[in-house]
């Protein structure tokens, strides 16, 4: 599509929408929001980009073919379930670290990992079918 | 080590993970891919030491207790299931290594494999309702694209069909499940168990029936069967051998355990029907296959007729039918899976899998004659072969329990099994070339190699059948008496509840 509006409102736009998808899935652990959701939002920014752009350009964007971005989520997300063999916890048990630095209180967990790798997963998927399709 | 059983699942889905990550060297995903399998094989076999030695192993997922959490548990027949189909996925893996070629192999094909296994292990250990449904979701999908990867005109095809009539089917499991959860207010098999005695008797027997179509339809049983033949013949051989071996058992698995865990409460009326769709089963695959002229169709059409044997030593549900029914799903894996392995060796050499163009290829590659009898001898019943053992525990179990009729149809049905095997034994291995054709060299060692590995397993189950059978019936006796599974998911105070409402 050769739209001179959208390419400029998509060069605002994209970094104000990957931002929310980050917000997204930081903010799911106990609110709405969570890996899925900002994966879908942070794949949507992409496919905004390769409307206005085109699919090539949307894939330099992305640094890595939308395959191996869905790998390395599925990697991330299988690590965070066997993270809890290392304390010999069961499977899938989340663990926590929280670090106190006077006014935040920053806290790490595989939780965090495992929404990490579905955030992937899901921004991989996406872009795989949707390149897919820009090819034809 | 309760970490054996996760094992069997997050092994291959660590593996799919890497190769998908791997995407682009190809190389590299099928060294993952021949690795991962042969560990998942040992794994597999150390759950199920484990298993026999020290009895049903539970893990809760997250460390959340049953019956909130998602359980994962291998009892004996879990453990047994997830050993063989572990044999199995690393024959085809090997297998598949010189089978498969390049450009499906970019594709994707080997974290797809690995996906597979991981929903196949998935399904046979989960103790929890909701997660059957996804873990068979998760070997469907896997098994929509292995299917239609290359994206041929027949593969189209019979993919269409397939995913058709399975995306039935899970519809009428969830909408079966949804209804379960709704009258028991559980998903925990071990808590169901106790659960579904305290629902109407009538309901119960209307949601057995529902589960009873939603794994039938995946079971390919009588009279849903027909997506089996129309797909099976289409894709790649390592992928319609991983497939004929694993996927109908997956619900194979799945009606066993529902029916000896979860629906026993009215065994009269549920097993009665099971009793029926098994004669019929048998006897419709097996004079569908008498009717087909290709290698893999005849062989597809066994699968369901195989089924029906099965599903009879369920409905017979004495120790004795169970431990067949058990021996018979491992034999027909073992056999079933090879003589789809063999017919790829045979359309290599003779360049066709229609049995009007093969020939002489006993006298081209004897060995590969002796590789084809084996299995084609045992599906067959031919003694000492496993398929013998097989069909003499389920059809002794008929006779014990007095239904005649089924046992005369079990009969009837293997001589038909014969027939079909000499058909094939004569047109593609025995007969001169027809004119006009040629034949190629023979197949490569590495294709070679697991089928002649899973030939000795059959040999093996067959002459060496004493432990065997004692793990089946360790197996069988678990599963008539579900206070062990139940106890172990659960604890003993939810077992001595159930067996005080038994």
């Amino acid at each position: 599509m050769n739209s001179l509006i959208l390419r400029t409102a998509t060069s605002l736009l994209l970094a104000v929408l990957l931002l929310f998808s980050i917000f997204l899935l930081l903010r799911g652990h106990d609110l709405p929001g969570g890996g899925f959701i900002g994966g879908l939002v942070g794949a949507a920014a992409i496919a905004l980009y390769a409307l206005a752009f085109d699919a090539p350009r949307a894939e330099r964007l992305l640094r890595a073919s939308p395959r191996i971005v869905f790998g390395v989520g599925l990697c991330a997300a299988v690590a965070a379930g066997l993270a809890g063999g290392l304390a010999s916890l069961d499977f899938l048990t989340g663990l926590w670290w929280i670090f106190d630095l006077g006014p935040f209180e920053v806290k790490l967990s595989t939780v965090l990992l495992f929404d990490v790798g579905v955030y992937l997963v899901v921004v991989g998927t996406i872009l795989t079918m949707l390149f897919a399709l820009e090819e034809r | 080590m309760s970490w054996l059983v996760v094992a069997p699942v997050a092994l291959p889905l660590a593996a799919a993970a890497i190769a998908f990550a791997a995407s682009g060297r190809v190389a590299l995903q099928r060294a993952v891919s021949t690795v991962a399998s042969g560990a998942l094989l040992v794994l597999s076999v150390l759950l199920l030491v484990e298993v026999s030695r020290s009895g049903v192993q539970v893990m809760q997922g997250g460390g959340w207790q049953a019956p909130f959490g998602v359980s994962l548990v291998a009892d004996h027949l879990s453990a047994i299931m997830v050993a063989v189909g572990a044999a199995m996925a690393f024959a085809v893996a090997i297998y598949a290594l010189r089978d498969i070629d390049p450009h499906r192999e970019s594709l994707g094909y080997h974290p797809l494999f690995q996906v597979l296994l991981a929903g196949i292990n998935g399904a046979f250990l989960t103790g929890d309702l909701f997660n059957l449904y996804v873990w068979f979701e998760v070997l469907l999908i896997a098994s929509f694209v292995l299917l239609t990867l290359g994206n041929r005109r027949d593969q189209l095809e019979g993919g269409l069909k397939y995913v058709a009539t399975n995306l039935v089917s899970s519809m009428l499991l969830l909408a079966a499940i949804g209804l379960t959860y709704g009258a028991t207010g559980t998903l925990n098999m071990a808590d169901l168990a106790g659960a579904l005695r305290e629902v109407p008797p009538e309901l119960a027997t209307a949601l057995a029936m529902l589960f009873l179509i939603a794994f039938g339809i995946k079971a390919a049983v009588f009279p849903l069967f027909f997506w089996l033949p129309a797909s099976y013949h289409t894709p790649p051989v390592s992928v319609s051998a991983i497939f004929a071996a694993m996927l109908t058992k997956v619900g194979v698995y799945a009606l066993i355990r529902a029916f000896t865990l979860l629906f026993a409460h009215d065994v009269a009326y549920t097993h009665q029907v099971l009793l029926w769709i098994a004669g019929f089963t048998m006897v419709t695959g097996v004079l569908g296959a008498a009717a087909q002229n290709e290698f893999r169709k005849i062989l597809s059409f066994h699968i369901v007729s195989q089924i029906g044997y099965m599903i009879m030593g369920l409905a017979l549900a004495t120790p004795l039918a169970l431990a067949g029914a058990i021996y018979f799903v491992i034999h027909n894996i073992v056999a079933k899976g090879n003589l789809f392995l063999v017919s790829g060796l045979a359309q290599r050499v003779g360049g066709s899998f229609e049995l009007a163009k093969l020939g002489g290829l006993y006298r081209h590659t004897p060995l590969l004659g002796v590789l084809f009898l084996i299995p084609a001898f045992s599906l067959g019943g031919f003694p000492p072969l496993s398929g013998f053992w097989a069909k003499l525990l389920v059809v002794l179990a008929g006779i014990e329990a007095q239904s005649y009729w089924i046992v005369a149809i079990a009969l009837a049905v293997g001589l038909l099994t014969i027939y079909s095997m000499t058909k094939i034994w004569q047109a593609a291995f025995w007969s001169p070339l027809p004119e006009g054709r040629t034949l190629g060299p023979r197949p490569p060692w590495a294709m070679v190699a697991p089928v002649v590995g899973l030939a000795v397993l059959t040999l093996v189950l067959g002459i060496w059948i004493a432990p065997f059978f004692a793990l089946m019936e360790a197996a069988a006796t678990e599963l008539l008496d579900p206070t062990v599974y139940v106890g172990a998911v659960l604890g003993d105070a939810a077992a001595a509840a159930l067996e005080a409402v038994r």
